[in-house]
């Protein structure tokens, strides 16, 4: 029950903070990237900027000064931050720097910080998270594709082609599937107002409920498609949440029903354990709070095509 | 990645954790040794393999002499351990651990692990120790103490005193309680565990408070900056097929049924096995060969696949995203020709490129299956096995 308060609280603060985006980002956020001078930072910021994202600084210790991928590149958050008012930072660093990264983004007073670097230790998000606790700052990540609203803002290694702005929200724990739910709502016409994905990890930014708040004040986001996986009890949470506060229809999939326990499946967070965590569990807890769940990963569109009545 | 009962307990030790003495010993003779060097009476051999249930399947062995000790060790070495959780292959003994007997009054339980609801370090205590800590939960969660440490304030006395008192310790059991927690605390976070548990922690007659039991995995993330933890990795203990994924970077975990997938993205391909099963079949495997896969990493991943003989068809889901599907299409040609694939591949290709790509493995000559959609190929590919 406190852990719901905290969690609309956290919402509620979201929301004023970003009050100028329809959910999180659009045309008009300004972008700095972390570790843009890197292999994987200058692939997809290169990726990003020809996705009409706006792209206005990149930082990388040492670097500063340089120009890179046509940006101004600073030495430090601080220096960018002032130089170029960005309000959003998506991370690219290695996993063994990503720590630093975050917080420093967050002293330099970030609204919305995005990090995609993959194989953090998860002590070092425990670190991160108790250095946001009573910040602005908000996290998207770490280990996940990052957020986009098609057609204005791609933040993240989404590959942006396959999206269409639209009216379907979308919040998942695992990139590849994001895509399956973007890929099928773009071909059957219905669009993506915001795809959040928040990534695969234990421990972690913003989760399945601060997300539904996000999509339940945005008024072009007509439903929502979640997409969860095994491990934890997120999706338990997002189901009461989505019995209790949400009011728009949500299609929702876990996937991991055949993982066997103890083992983990790929994503650090994807391992069933104690007994919790189930995909069937999830299930049970979603078809419960009204969600319509899918079975196939496959009916993800269709079933959101008929619930809003198209 | 796990360690060992013997390394876990020279980690204890090493922090100042107590834990009964004892000796690794990899023969009968370094056992008796072992014995001898400890002296007393009263020794417990202990196999050490990376599963729990070691008791009940014999690899826990009381002696009250030397030559039993020797006994014990000579028969347990060499021999596969099957236990509840080893799979039913077992895991090769390849060490036993020799240890001093204890004279215990009481058996409780303690565990940490991070919190994924908190993002805390967690201790979680039990006074049923020495039994199944998730049947205690389930029946009688009341016996059951929680306490999350804050990262910057450490373990606080208040927690102390609560885990102390759910365990009905007092004076100085309850001293001792505190400095070991305090202890392994420090010993989690410096080795970036992801779970220790003692079960069971034990008070002996005497009214000390020891580890009895030792069990730590080390974050396999944190590896980079725990370099002499990395080094006490054990192979033998791994998953033969696991392990060679792990080389080429690829995420791979063995199942038991018999068509194979292979997928990027690990979500999806959790999602492939889940449609497979949906569909009838039984996933041999999940494997994501990750998000850049390339045909050296494709071909890989195919000899991975074929390396199980009981892989009847294998199903390829790609969902290309930065990775365009021509490239993903040449690897599977190459790797189809060059490992020479005898079972049935139905493939799947979605995303950039992808007409491109399905027309290349159509004019390869190739026996390749293609499929329009995830249920087509989840279809096709049960139906190739049927």
């Amino acid at each position: 029950m406190i852990l719901q308060m905290r969690r609309r609280k956290l919402s509620l603060q979201l929301r004023e903070n970003v009050n100028r985006m329809s959910v999180l980002v659009d045309k008009e956020t300004r972008v700095i990237c972390q570790g843009i001078t890197g292999n994987q930072g200058s692939f997809h910021t290169e990726q990003c900027i020809e996705y009409g994202t706006r792209v206005v600084a990149g930082v990388t210790p040492g670097r500063g000064g340089q120009e890179h991928l046509g940006v101004p590149v600073f030495n430090t958050m601080k220096e960018a931050v002032a130089d170029t008012g960005a309000e959003v930072s998506m991370i690219y660093v290695p996993a063994p720097f990503a720590k630093s990264a975050i917080i420093e983004a967050a002293e330099a007073g970030l609204k919305l910080i995005v990090c995609i670097t993959e194989g953090i230790p998860v002590l070092d998000m425990v670190l991160v998270k108790a250095a946001l606790k009573g910040s602005e700052s908000c996290l998207i990540g770490p280990n996940c594709p990052g957020i986009i609203t098609p057609e204005e803002c791609k933040i993240g290694i989404m590959p942006g082609f396959i999206h269409k702005k639209g009216k379907v929200g979308v919040v998942s724990r695992s990139g590849t599937l994001t895509y399956e739910a973007v890929y099928q709502t773009s071909q059957n016409g219905l669009g993506q107002s915001t795809c959040i994905g928040i990534g695969g990890d234990p421990v972690r930014g913003m989760d399945f409920i601060d997300c539904l708040a996000l999509f339940q004040a945005d008024p072009e986001t007509e439903g929502v498609i979640m997409v969860g996986e095994i491990g934890g009890t997120d999706e338990e949470a997002a189901a009461e949440y989505i019995k209790s506060e949400f009011s728009k229809p949500v299609v929702a999939y876990i996937a991991g029903v055949t993982a066997p326990p103890g083992k983990r499946m790929g994503h650090a967070g994807a391992i069933i354990a104690g007994g919790k965590g189930s995909a069937e569990d999830k299930f049970k807890a979603l078809d419960a709070a009204g969600a319509t769940t899918v079975r196939s990963p496959a009916e993800l569109g269709s079933t959101m095509m008929e619930l809003l009545g198209n | 990645m796990n360690l060992h009962e013997y390394q876990s307990k020279e980690l204890f030790a090493e922090y100042g954790i107590p834990v009964p003495k004892g000796y690794p010993a990899r023969s009968a003779q370094e056992a008796e040794d072992a014995a001898r060097k400890l002296g007393g009476d009263l020794w417990v051999v202990k196999a050490q393999v990376h599963a729990g249930g070691r008791g009940k399947a014999g690899g826990v062995k009381l002696s009250r002499s030397i030559e039993e000790v020797g006994q014990y060790a000579g028969e347990m070495l060499g021999r596969q351990l099957v236990t509840q959780q080893s799979g039913p292959e077992g895991l090769p003994v390849n060490v036993v651990y020799v240890e001093e007997g204890s004279d215990i009054a009481r058996e409780l339980y303690l565990s940490m692990l991070v919190d994924r609801e908190l993002s805390q370090v967690s201790f979680i205590a039990s006074a049923a120790g020495g039994m199944d800590i998730e049947q205690v939960a389930a029946d009688t969660p009341e016996q059951i103490f929680t306490v999350a440490i804050d990262p910057d304030a450490g373990v606080q006395d208040s927690q102390l005193a609560e885990l102390s008192a759910g365990l009905g310790l007092k004076d100085n059991q309850s001293e001792q309680f505190a400095n070991l927690i305090v202890r392994l605390y420090k010993l989690f976070v410096e080795c970036d565990a992801s779970l220790i548990e003692v079960n069971p922690l034990i008070v002996t007659k005497s009214g000390d408070v020891i580890a009895l039991d030792a069990k730590i995995n080390i974050e396999e993330n944190a590896l980079f900056r725990q370099e002499r933890l990395a080094r006490l990795r054990d192979i033998s203990q791994e998953d033969k097929h696991e392990r060679e994924a792990a080389e080429h970077d690829l995420n791979y975990v063995s199942l038991d049924g018999d068509i194979a997938c292979m997928v990027n993205g690990a979500g999806l391909a959790m999602a492939t096995m889940d449609l497979i099963k949906l569909h009838g079949g039984e996933p041999a495997n999940f494997l994501d060969v990750g998000g850049g896969a390339t045909s050296e990493r494709v071909a890989e991943a195919f000899k991975l696949i074929l390396s199980n003989d009981k892989v009847a068809a294998i199903l390829v889901n790609i969902f290309g995203g930065i990775v365009r599907c021509d490239l993903i299409a040449e690897g599977i040609i190459i790797a189809v020709r060059d490992v020479g694939v005898s079972v049935p591949v139905v493939v799947r290709l979605e995303g950039t490129n992808v007409i491109r790509g399905r027309q290349m493995l159509a004019s390869s000559g190739l026996d390749i299956i293609g499929a329009d959609d995830l249920t087509d190929a989840a279809q096709k590919v049960v139906a190739a096995t049927a």
